[in-house]
């Protein structure tokens, strides 16, 4: 079989998140912190997939960085269906899915520009109300937040 | 230390809200009790509330309790931009109980997780106001001898009624009949309803307001429509009378029926009905104290043994 030619250079140690969808990668990066990465990131924008639903995914890889699940889990919010494969030796060492926190914190955004925490500098905080019909609440005003309309907030 | 703070009484168990009408009836009994002597208590209150103001710190005082604090957030820092956190902060250092009432909802969470001293929610925008909830309790019992198994039937506005939605949670243990009267700019908003359908709590939606919908009420409590929740004011006008309470409606009330009202009202119960034996809006009013002092003891870890024997 002939090997496909790769659209993201292969890395030797590190990270790659697979399939995230186009319109959250922005949103990976954000919640990674990848823009304070010294260590080389490759990413892969609108590449074509067939197991997206939209028909294209995008990719990143993080060389010589393996992140805590603390901080994986946080994409949870954004892409829950991401692949995680943890490179070593350009061999997939491991593969990971993410995995819904009970209590998010300091990630989503409560859209209600009536709570406190739109309103105090302070951190956001989140229970997942129910795991499946994808409902978060905020811990603060009560408000129901269905996954599909989470945004993340803006990382200082 | 663990934090004693009452952010909401939602989540309080049968026997928590049992103890605490067992103890707002012995301060019934004798409001009187020196339990809070040498404490200081804070009552800040970010947006006016008189009423609410008035009966907290009555309850204080009559605790034997020092009272500081605020009533207007214009005579505060709050205008020059101090966070909430550092009102709390400072205000910590002088008194040993914060009450707050804050237009933001999660104020009162928000404090009772920065404050080392314990936070007294006394409403936090449209969220929760648990000392009105506890009243309502209180009354509800005083006047039924029970809270199990009752038709409450619950009027006016339905959407946006924080008292409403409280109760309606705090009742879940309580096997009761909910009903819900109201116009349909201002229903039960569908996640109390699904709320109600978890929790087993029966409830029958009416589009009418009469004697005979209301015939089996044990407990009618009235909320007030409030003009400014309507964006067609031709709307309001048409409603507004649609959800008065008039004495001709009374004539097919349970004897044990009592009408039940957060106060102030404006236009929903006729003032003929005041010398009725179903008015009790204005003990309800009076009850905020006996409820208030429990919950303010309850906050500070003394016990109903303790106020017994005060």
């Amino acid at each position: 079989m002939k090997r496909k030619e790769l659209l993201v250079a292969a890395i030797e140690n590190g990270t790659v998140i697979d399939h995230i969808p186009s319109d959250k990668l922005f949103d990976v990066v954000s919640l990674l912190h990848l823009e304070r990465m010294k260590t080389a990131v490759t990413v892969g924008f609108n590449l074509k997939s067939k197991i997206t639903d939209q028909g294209h995914k995008s990719i990143i890889k993080i060389a010589d960085k393996f992140f805590t699940d603390e901080e994986l889990n946080q994409l949870s919010v954004v892409a829950p269906n991401v692949t995680l494969c943890l490179i070593r030796d350009y061999e997939v060492a491991e593969k990971r899915q993410v995995k819904m926190p009970d209590m998010l914190e300091g990630i989503v955004h409560c859209p209600n520009a009536k709570c406190i925490t739109n309103n105090e500098p302070m951190r956001t905080r989140f229970r997942v109300a129910n795991r499946e019909l994808g409902i978060l609440q905020c811990c603060y005003c009560n408000k129901d937040l269905p996954l599909s309309e989470v945004k993340i907030v803006e990382q200082q | 230390m663990e934090n004693r703070s009452l952010v909401t009484i939602a989540n309080h168990s049968r026997e928590k809200i049992e103890y605490l009408i067992k103890m707002a009836s012995a301060f019934e009994q004798n409001p009187n009790r020196r339990l809070l002597e040498g404490k200081v208590v804070a009552t800040l209150f970010f947006e006016p509330s008189t009423r609410t103001r008035l009966s907290f710190e009555t309850a204080a005082n009559r605790l034997g309790a020092r009272v500081i604090g605020f009533a207007d957030p214009k005579v505060t820092s709050g205008t020059k931009g101090e966070t909430l956190k550092d009102t709390i902060m400072m205000v910590s250092n002088y008194a040993d109980l914060i009450v707050m009432r804050h237009y933001l909802e999660g104020a009162a969470q928000y404090a009772s997780e920065v404050a080392p001293i314990p936070i007294v929610n006394a409403g936090d925008g449209a969220n929760q106001h648990p000392s009105q909830t506890m009243l309502d309790l209180y009354t509800i019992h005083q006047t039924q001898g029970r809270l199990d198994n009752l038709d409450i039937y619950l009027v006016g506005d339905l959407k946006y009624g924080r008292t409403v939605h409280s109760l309606l949670m705090a009742m879940r243990h309580f096997n009761p009949t909910f009903h819900f009267i109201a116009p349909e700019e201002l229903a039960m908003p569908a996640v109390y309803k699904k709320y109600c359908d978890e929790h087993g709590i029966r409830y029958i939606e009416h589009s009418d307001f009469n004697a005979e919908t209301i015939s089996g009420a044990d407990i009618l409590y009235m909320t007030r429509v409030q003009k400014e929740r309507f964006a067609d004011l031709d709307e309001y006008e048409l409603v507004k009378d649609r959800y008065l309470l008039k004495r001709n409606m009374l004539t097919k009330a349970r004897e044990n029926m009592k009408i039940l009202h957060p106060l102030p009202r404006v236009n929903e119960i006729e003032y003929s009905i005041d010398d009725t034996p179903h008015a009790y809006y204005f003990q309800q009013a009076r009850n905020g104290l006996y409820a208030r002092e429990a919950l303010i003891c309850d906050v500070l870890g003394i016990t109903l043994d303790d106020v017994l024997k005060a």
